[in-house]
């Protein structure tokens, strides 16, 4: 049940190149799109029930619609931040197939009458932004982008904009900030990015695979796109898997796929003799889940019932050598640097979380602590701006809940330990 | 506990601050620096001439502070203070503004840095995989060279950890002895651990490799 749409021979050489992304038939999808009216496309869209690839899952047609029709000052923003730990799938998009990226960027812009498009791709990733920017040029030259596009009266300015390392610029609201040239904190929502975004204009944000699906559709129809996949999750996805299997990298399945297939089936599995301790289905933010849950669908309602997330589709993998205060440990740290600040639950709560764990590997902690930790996830969760907090706080709480006996024996061993260290040198 | 991470904590003044400065009483008497004067502030014409062509992308000009910041650094080495009036002159802004911006990112330097910079990830799966030992070695390695070694956040390329971005280079996935042979490339200004590079790497998925 892998099937290749994105991906489709995505390591030919000089696909990054416009004449062998045309030859393979890349931009017949533009070519298309500039013939259709406008809400045509929208519908389109619509009728492929698309969820956005970049995290949360929101209807891509939906979205689009929501933004205020007729001539104005309005938006597109592609999301190319790509930070949330355990992703990297748009990253082989951009770098292999650019102009599928250029491409989606213009039937989606002439779809909703936006001129100008940003395409803000995190500052690591320094080879695909020139990539990229080879790939606006490529397009600018054969007429794709500019003034008057094919004669339809659609005219669209793409600028490749490099970000500088914050994983808070993945926010959408975060990144509209670090677009305009400020610190990228977020905003106080509403009003949504649609209504009010870059320069307080209408903006539509969405993520690489979202927009490099759209070509897709067109190409397909909606409707025919919307069979792939399963019901409320249509469509192939890209997913990134790392952590302990054998092949780590990125795969397009079809959604719904058993997780079992992906992670042992496509990715091999852990090394042998090893087993699968916990995995996170969609990056480092979401909560975790057991060996006992692999053979649930891989798709957004599966995930989200079992009470997890989808997510960016990046399968993080740990193996039954590691601890889970170790897997913690790291998660937490992660938070606790990125928080950006703004809001007292999220900038306290990760640095006081990060505390707590450095107690319990000090030796500390007592098991009660756990419930304390327990307790301080739940204060954060709903309670901040944006969702970085949460995205801290619902693995933490699930890793805290799932091996909660193992974590109480390490706070007795470390305690042990750090005793003895005392006795040795009293 | 050898893969709990060791790394030394964030060094913190006496005050508990990460940023300096914050016990000491403003001078108030002092004027906050304002938006440098073009006559007394001289920019090289080529930082000049870029950060202009930056500026001319945006509606709003103040959206080219980031891409300026990173050609000022890259011109001046890191973000000095000469390197902020600069772009603040250019721009027509405070040079308070900039340095605002500019502590904000992971990838501008307030405090001068080396030549070259390793960012070692030591984010989840890089960790899982023995990033921490890996940081350790390439600190050592680089000791007495002109490179900076930093732990970095997920870069993005879990599927080659643990892995290094070496001067925006991602390399992957890497023992401990590629700490030297990291070393060894940069000081001969070579391409670094080529085989290694991500760039020239397939897709893992095996039907995406086929007709
Ligand atoms: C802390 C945080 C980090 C995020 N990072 C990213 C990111 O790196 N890339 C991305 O596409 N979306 C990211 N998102 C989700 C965006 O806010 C937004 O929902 C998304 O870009 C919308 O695009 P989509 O509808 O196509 O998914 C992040 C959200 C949060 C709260
Ligand atoms: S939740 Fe955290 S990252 Fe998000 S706005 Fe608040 S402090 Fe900043
Ligand atoms: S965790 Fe190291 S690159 Fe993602």
């Amino acid at each position: 049940m892998s099937r290749h749409l994105l991906f489709d021979r995505i390591d030919e050489p000089g696909l990054n190149t416009i004449g062998v992304y045309e030859r393979r038939g890349g931009y017949s999808a533009m070519r298309k799109a500039l013939q259709m009216p406008p809400e045509a496309i929208i519908e389109e869209i619509k009728q492929s029930a698309i969820r956005g690839r970049g995290g949360a899952g929101f209807q891509m047609g939906q979205k689009a619609s929501f933004l205020p029709k007729g001539e104005m000052a309005k938006y597109l923003v592609c999301n190319a931040d790509e930070s949330e730990p355990g992703t990297f799938k748009d990253r082989e998009l951009m770098q292999k197939s650019p102009h599928t990226l250029v491409e989606g960027i213009i039937i989606t812009t002439y779809a909703t009458g936006i001129h100008r498009a940003f395409i803000y791709i995190r500052g690591e990733y320094q080879l695909q932004a020139d990539i990229l920017d080879q790939a606006v040029a490529e397009a600018r030259s054969a007429g794709y982008l500019g003034e008057n596009i094919l004669g339809s009266g659609h005219s669209l300015e793409l600028v490749v904009h490099r970000g500088a390392g914050a994983y808070i610029c993945g926010e959408e609201t975060g990144l509209l900030d670090s677009l305009e040239g400020k610190r990228g904190n977020p905003r106080l929502k509403p009003p949504f990015p649609a209504i009010e975004g870059l320069y307080a204009g209408p903006t539509l944000v969405n993520n690489v695979e979202t927009l490099g699906t759209v070509p897709t559709i067109i190409n397909m129809g909606g409707a025919e796109y919307a069979k792939i996949g399963t019901q409320g999750s249509t469509g192939t996805k890209l997913i990134s898997v790392s952590g302990d299997v054998q092949r780590p990298g990125n795969y397009e399945i079809e959604l719904g796929m058993p997780s079992r297939e992906i992670i042992y089936g496509l990715c091999g599995g852990p090394r042998d003799g090893r087993s699968v301790k916990m995995w996170f289905p969609g990056g480092s933010s979401s909560p975790v889940l057991l060996e006992s849950d692999l053979d649930l669908a891989y798709d957004f309602d599966t995930m989200a019932k079992a009470g997890s997330m989808l997510g960016s589709g990046a399968i993080i993998v740990v193996d039954d050598s590691h601890t889970a205060l170790e897997v913690m440990q790291k998660v937490v740290k992660f938070y606790a640097h990125e928080s950006c600040g703004k809001c007292v639950p999220c900038r306290e709560g990760t640095n006081w979380t990060l505390k707590m764990i450095e107690r319990i590997e000090a030796g500390e902690s007592t098991p009660m602590d756990l419930d304390i930790l327990a307790s301080a996830q739940s204060q954060i969760i709903g309670h901040c701006l944006c969702v970085l907090g949460d995205a801290m706080a619902m693995p933490v709480g699930s890793i805290v809940e799932k091996f909660r006996d193992e974590l109480a024996e390490e706070i007795e061993a470390a305690r042990e330990r750090a005793n003895s260290l005392a006795y040795a040198t009293a | 506990m050898s893969a709990i991470d060791r790394r030394p904590p964030v060094p913190r003044y006496a005050h508990g601050s990460r940023v300096p400065g914050w016990d000491e009483a403003v001078d108030l008497e002092k004027p906050p620096a304002t938006v440098p004067d073009p006559a007394l502030t001289p920019v090289p014409d080529e930082l000049r001439e870029a950060i202009e062509a930056e500026m001319a992308k945006y509606p709003d000009r103040r959206s080219a502070s980031i891409p300026a910041l990173h050609l000022a650094q890259r011109h001046h080495g890191w973000c000095s203070p000469e390197a902020i009036a600069q772009v603040a002159c250019v721009m027509r802004l405070t040079p308070a503004y900039l340095t605002s911006v500019a502590s904000f990112y992971d990838m501008f330097y307030l405090e001068p840095k080396a030549a070259h910079e390793v960012y070692v990830c030591t984010n989840i799966t890089c960790s899982l995989l023995g990033a921490d030992e890996l940081y350790e070695r390439m600190c050592q390695a680089a000791q007495g060279h002109d490179i900076t070694v930093r732990g970095f956040e997920c870069l993005g390329a879990c599927d080659i950890a643990p892995m290094a971005s070496v001067d925006g280079e991602y390399v992957g996935p890497l023992n401990l002895d590629d700490a030297s042979l990291i070393v060894e490339d940069i000081d001969a200004g070579r391409a670094v651990l080529e085989h290694k590079q991500l760039r020239h790497r397939a897709c893992a998925d095996p039907g995406a490799r086929s007709e």
